[in-house]
């Protein structure tokens, strides 16, 4: 580390290694990616890594459809050594009521004005994918054959490694305690490990954009919470798509190694930290996904966990500058989909920390939109 | 790499020693993106068998203690359950 940076990074997670990257390959020489803990440990090594362009608001679907499009490429365009394991094998999202598939054909028809070649399915159409599912209770369904699953490690690491080949400085164990902001411009930022002298700072903070703001002085509405996941021992090819339900509550895939992950969001969760797991995780999960899926019944839990979403009011991110605060700048509140909008965000915060035109245009995802009170909410979160 | 001169560190995973020292060549030397990045010790047993022999090579490798070099978490269930049973609320007897 050394005491003095163009450019501090704070949250070594997918967001901030993907950022970092993007301003290195532009040309930035100077920057300090800071990680409180080991490599991803926020939320981005926790993540269920699904990618899906079967959103419910414009912004969604274009930052997803940017991402999902990069990750394609993203062994070349990344000369990562490894595999990132991107299966395409689709997302089927169902719908458990008439109100809920009037609005997954209202989704259709957003997607597919953005490009996005998701359609409407009938339930015999969701059993030609997945044969054993149970749609019992089921009103209709969506599929895009372009979603799939990643490798959450192997696709950060793909991030961190380009930015250092970059010369980017990627610090762990290093956990940044308070910003310095003197006439509106930033001074410094205070870790444990000494002081670091910079004009610009970037909140890639995950769980903790929030405090990260408070640091500043920046009052951003997002909070965290915690979501749990569980993986099951490796089995022989069952599940090809992700099968994703907001009513049952329920996202589960099957990734190449063989194994099933499967979440949900749990009850009358309190907004704080917890990364802990509960036993009633467990049984709830397992009601749902054997009722839906009834062949996973034989098959066994090795292991769960949780991480932390950090939510904004319009589950939809928010990106760029502040008023009042130069050189910061926000990549916070994912809502749940850090990792799969990774690559529009480090292609998008680099532009907007350089002045540059934005790939895509992301003013409608400002700081500023929460005190016009005219969010825009997307309906299609689990 | 011919099967006979293989070491197996990890058995759930079928990760190698020689896999092991590869990733800690590329400067990987945290134990909890070693786990992450080969899945040694992510498998059914979560490295009850495997992690102190992961830990021996960090150690080795990068002058640290063992002492210093914490183990990653374990994480419930302790031993694997049927997604079944779970459902259930209850372990069946006899079960397979």
């Amino acid at each position: 580390m050394k005491t003095k940076y163009d450019i501090v990074i704070i949250g070594g997670g997918i967001s901030g290694a993907s950022i970092a990257y993007n301003l290195a390959k532009k040309g930035v020489k100077n920057i300090a990616v800071l990680e409180k803990s080991y490599q991803g440990s926020g939320a981005t090594t926790r993540c269920g890594a699904g990618i899906r362009q079967q959103w419910g608001t414009e912004m969604n679907c274009a930052l997803a459809r940017f991402s999902c499009n990069y990750y394609e490429n993203a062994v070349e365009a990344l000369d990562y050594y490894g595999d990132i394991e991107f299966k395409q094998g689709g997302y089927l999202m169902l719908a458990s009521s008439d109100a809920e598939l009037e609005l997954f054909k209202k989704n259709v028809k957003l997607q597919n004005s953005l490009g996005i070649k998701s359609s409407y399915i009938n339930l015999d159409e969701a059993k030609e994918i997945v044969p054993f599912l149970n749609t019992e209770g089921l009103t209709g369904a969506t599929y895009y054959e372009k979603d799939g699953h990643l490798n959450p490690f192997t696709t950060l690491d793909a991030f961190v490694r380009a930015g250092v080949r970059l010369g980017v400085d990627y610090i762990t164990h290093t956990e940044v305690l308070a910003i310095e902001v003197k006439r509106h411009k930033i001074k410094s930022v205070l870790t444990n490990k000494g002081t670091i002298l910079t004009d610009t700072v970037v909140n890639a903070a995950g769980g903790y954009s929030s405090e990260v703001g408070q640091m500043a002085g920046i009052d951003i509405p997002t909070y965290s919470e915690r979501h749990e996941i569980l993986v099951t021992t490796p089995v022989n090819p069952l599940l090809k798509p992700m099968v994703m339900s907001f009513s049952k509550n329920i996202y589960t895939q099957q990734v190449p190694h063989g194994s099933i992950i499967m979440g949900r969001t749990g009850k009358n969760e309190p907004r704080d930290h917890n990364n802990n797991s509960s036993w009633s995780f467990l049984e709830e999960m397992a009601k749902t996904a054997t009722e839906l899926l009834p062949p996973l019944k034989k098959i066994r839990v090795v292991r769960s966990w949780a991480g932390q979403y950090n939510l904004t009011p319009d589950k939809q991110p928010i990106y760029g500058k502040v008023n009042d605060l130069d050189g910061y700048f926000l990549a916070v509140g994912f809502s749940g989909h850090g990792f799969m909008f990774a690559p529009a965000t480090g292609a998008i915060l680099s532009e907007i920390i350089l002045n540059e035109k934005p790939s895509l245009n992301v003013a409608a995802l400002s700081l500023e939109r929460f005190k016009k009170h005219q969010l825009v909410i997307e309906p299609s979160v689990v | 790499m011919d099967k006979a001169l293989r070491t197996v560190v990890c058995r759930c995973e079928d990760v190698t020693l020689e896999e092991i020292r590869a990733c800690i060549n590329r400067g990987v030397t945290d134990l909890e993106t070693l786990k992450r990045l080969l899945r040694v010790s992510m498998g059914r047993c979560q490295g009850k068998t495997c992690l102190s022999i992961v830990i021996r090579e960090l150690s080795l490798a990068t002058g640290r203690p063992i002492s210093e070099i914490l183990p990653t978490t374990y994480r419930p269930p302790t031993v694997g359950i049927p997604l079944g049973d779970l459902a259930k609320g209850e372990v069946l007897k006899d079960e397979d």
